[in-house]
């Protein structure tokens, strides 16, 4: 804060305006966002069924989600697609952004096309990819068929859908992380490149000792980002819409799709809010996490 | 925070070598391109032809003109351009707003304010996806414009992003407008909405993205045909043609043509934006 906003004479009209200003915003937070947030607990303790009946059932929906067996799998699913896009991602995009950091003819043009994926929406993505990917006439079976894997059912073979989506995810995400990173590659000062040459480090020798914790509050922000995004975001909705509808055999219903598809295709509202409300339990626990390390206002 | 210009870019090492890295780039560039380029020409391949892996020997525009008069695509394209339109628009005033009072203007509760900012940053749709087609039903906005746009206005991104904005902004004009006597509103509209311009194109550019290109809650809480937008039918499309492919990616390419050229016109903003929004 300047220090001339100290001379200008307080007013009361300085509160009055501040409230004012945040007035419809922060009503619309509460009522659109935070609200439905601290709802799901709620409506997780009643029988809802979309058509006027709600009933109060304590744990009950508690209790059912602990017999649920495809509610576990769909557990597991987003833990292995986090667990398979996030470090996938990252290393990616930071090599993306290793690659389009210096200037050289056309860079630019290249980080635009390497952006490209993530300004189509996830439908056209999930459209793209399945048109590509399409069983023995794709352009991908046609690519691959001289390899021997023209036969090669990517996204209703159980074992492959889930690691295909993860790729597709990762090719969509990877332009927006790149663009972080070379964020935070601009802010480190050339000299510390220039000291460690002088030195007679190599490339390799320059990346761990200086870009590498140089970038730590980079890393720190876009894994966290990857994080939320994978597990709770539309990256994992959207896509999996399109391409797969949480098949073959469920091996690509994640938690989210899966309370998608008890609220909206079972009418099982109650039920779905249990589970978002169990999501949001673990989102809190994150958030928490995250403003400790960054000590809350430091952000900026 | 203000940035210095950005330092020279010349080689890290100072070698002149790295030969490789430019043929890398614009093969990996290339290579990321290619699967969009393909769909694209595929949409203008006969139906018969769409798997082809080979140069088509006709292009027609027959799919393209099939979308837009077998389907109401172009209905889709106008509620799409809408509703995207009127929540970029509701939403930079509204945030700007908001995120100038966070930053400048002292009032009690200001920081319980910046609290729900916060809070809400993590909060995914489809986290909450059930309870706010609830509350969008008891506001008896399902199944209407304002149930597409109010609820998808509200974005603490946004706020956070402007509120950063403002505390790096200088605020001599501001002082000279205040001792000159000028109220907060019209300080906002006349001082701080056109000083805002730069990062404001830039959340433009993102925000018009965002829901031109969002699916899940339109699919869930629109109903009628009249309403649906254009994620929503080329889904729609997808089931209903899936022995015409041809259809799907003609409705693809022409959903997609509006993002890219939005990103293009807005791009360098955009990146400028992302770079100092001090998100790291």
């Amino acid at each position: 804060m300047s220090g001339l906003t100290m001379l200008v004479p307080r007013r009361p009209s300085q509160a009055r305006a501040g409230y004012g200003f945040f007035a419809l915003d922060g009503i619309g937070l509460v009522v659109f966002v935070a609200g439905p947030a601290l709802l799901a607990i709620a409506i997780g303790l009643f029988d809802v069924d979309g058509f006027g009946k709600v009933e109060f059932v304590g744990l009950d929906n508690y209790r059912l989600m602990a017999r649920d067996q495809l509610l576990w799998k769909s557990f597991g699913i987003t833990a292995t697609y986090v667990a398979l896009f996030v470090p996938l991602a990252f290393v990616v995009s930071l090599c993306l952004a290793l690659l389009t950091r210096r200037d050289y003819p056309g860079v630019g043009l290249v980080r635009t096309a390497l952006f490209l994926p993530n300004v189509i929406s996830l439908v056209v993505v999930g459209v793209l990819w399945k048109f590509l990917l399409t069983d023995k006439t794709g352009a991908v079976s046609s690519i691959l068929a001289p390899f021997g894997l023209g036969d090669v059912s990517w996204l209703s073979d159980t074992a492959l859908a889930l690691p295909t989506l993860v790729l597709i995810s990762v090719w969509f995400l990877m332009g927006y992380q790149m663009l972080i990173f070379l964020a935070g590659l601009q802010d480190i000062p050339q000299d510390l490149y220039d000291a460690a040459t002088v030195d007679g480090a190599n490339y390799w020798q320059r990346f761990w000792s200086v870009t590498w914790p140089a970038l730590r509050p980079t890393s720190f922000f876009v894994l966290v980002t990857s994080l939320v995004n994978a597990a709770t975001g539309v990256l994992a909705f959207d896509l999996i819409y399109v391409t797969t509808q949480g098949g073959p055999a469920n091996a690509t219903s994640t938690v989210i799709y899966y309370a998608y598809q008890q609220a909206f295709l079972y009418g099982r509202f109650g039920y779905a809010a249990a589970i978002s409300a169990m999501i949001v339990a673990a989102l809190i626990v994150v958030t928490g996490a995250l403003f400790a390390a960054t000590r809350g206002g430091a952000i900026r | 925070m203000s940035r210095s210009p950005v330092p020279s870019r010349s080689p890290a090492s100072g070698k002149a070598g790295f030969g490789w890295v430019p043929a890398v780039g614009y093969l990996v560039g290339l290579l990321t391109v290619l699967p969009m380029l393909w769909l694209t020409l595929a949409a203008f391949r006969p139906g018969s032809d769409v798997f082809s892996m080979s140069w088509p020997a006709t292009l027609t525009l027959d799919n393209f003109a099939y979308v837009l008069t077998e389907v109401p695509f172009l209905r889709y394209l106008a509620n799409s351009a809408l509703v995207s339109i009127a929540v970029t628009v509701i939403a930079l005033l509204l945030h700007t707003m908001a995120g100038y009072a966070l930053a400048r203007l002292r009032f009690r509760g200001r920081g319980i304010a910046f609290g729900l900012v916060i809070a809400t940053l993590l909060v995914s749709l489809p986290v909450i996806l059930v309870p706010l087609f609830m509350v969008t039903l008891t506001l008896g906005m399902v199944d209407s414009y304002a149930g597409l746009i109010v609820p998808s206005v509200f974005n603490a991104f946004g706020i956070f992003l402007l509120r950063q904005f403002y505390l790096n902004l200088p605020s001599e004009l501001e002082d000279a407008a205040l001792l000159d006597g000028c109220g907060y509103l019209r300080l906002y509209w006349h001082v701080v909405l056109p000083l805002s311009r730069p990062v404001l194109a830039a959340l433009a550019v993102l925000f018009f993205l965002a829901n031109w290109n969002s699916f899940v809650w339109p699919l869930t809480v629109t109903q009628s045909e009249n309403l649906r937008v254009v994620q929503v039918g080329i889904a729609s499309l997808q089931g209903q043609y899936a022995q015409e492919y041809q259809y799907v990616l003609a409705a693809s390419v022409l959903a997609a043509i509006p993002t890219v050229i939005v990103f293009m016109l807005g791009q360098r903003r955009l990146v400028e934006t992302l770079k100092t929004s001090g998100l790291r």
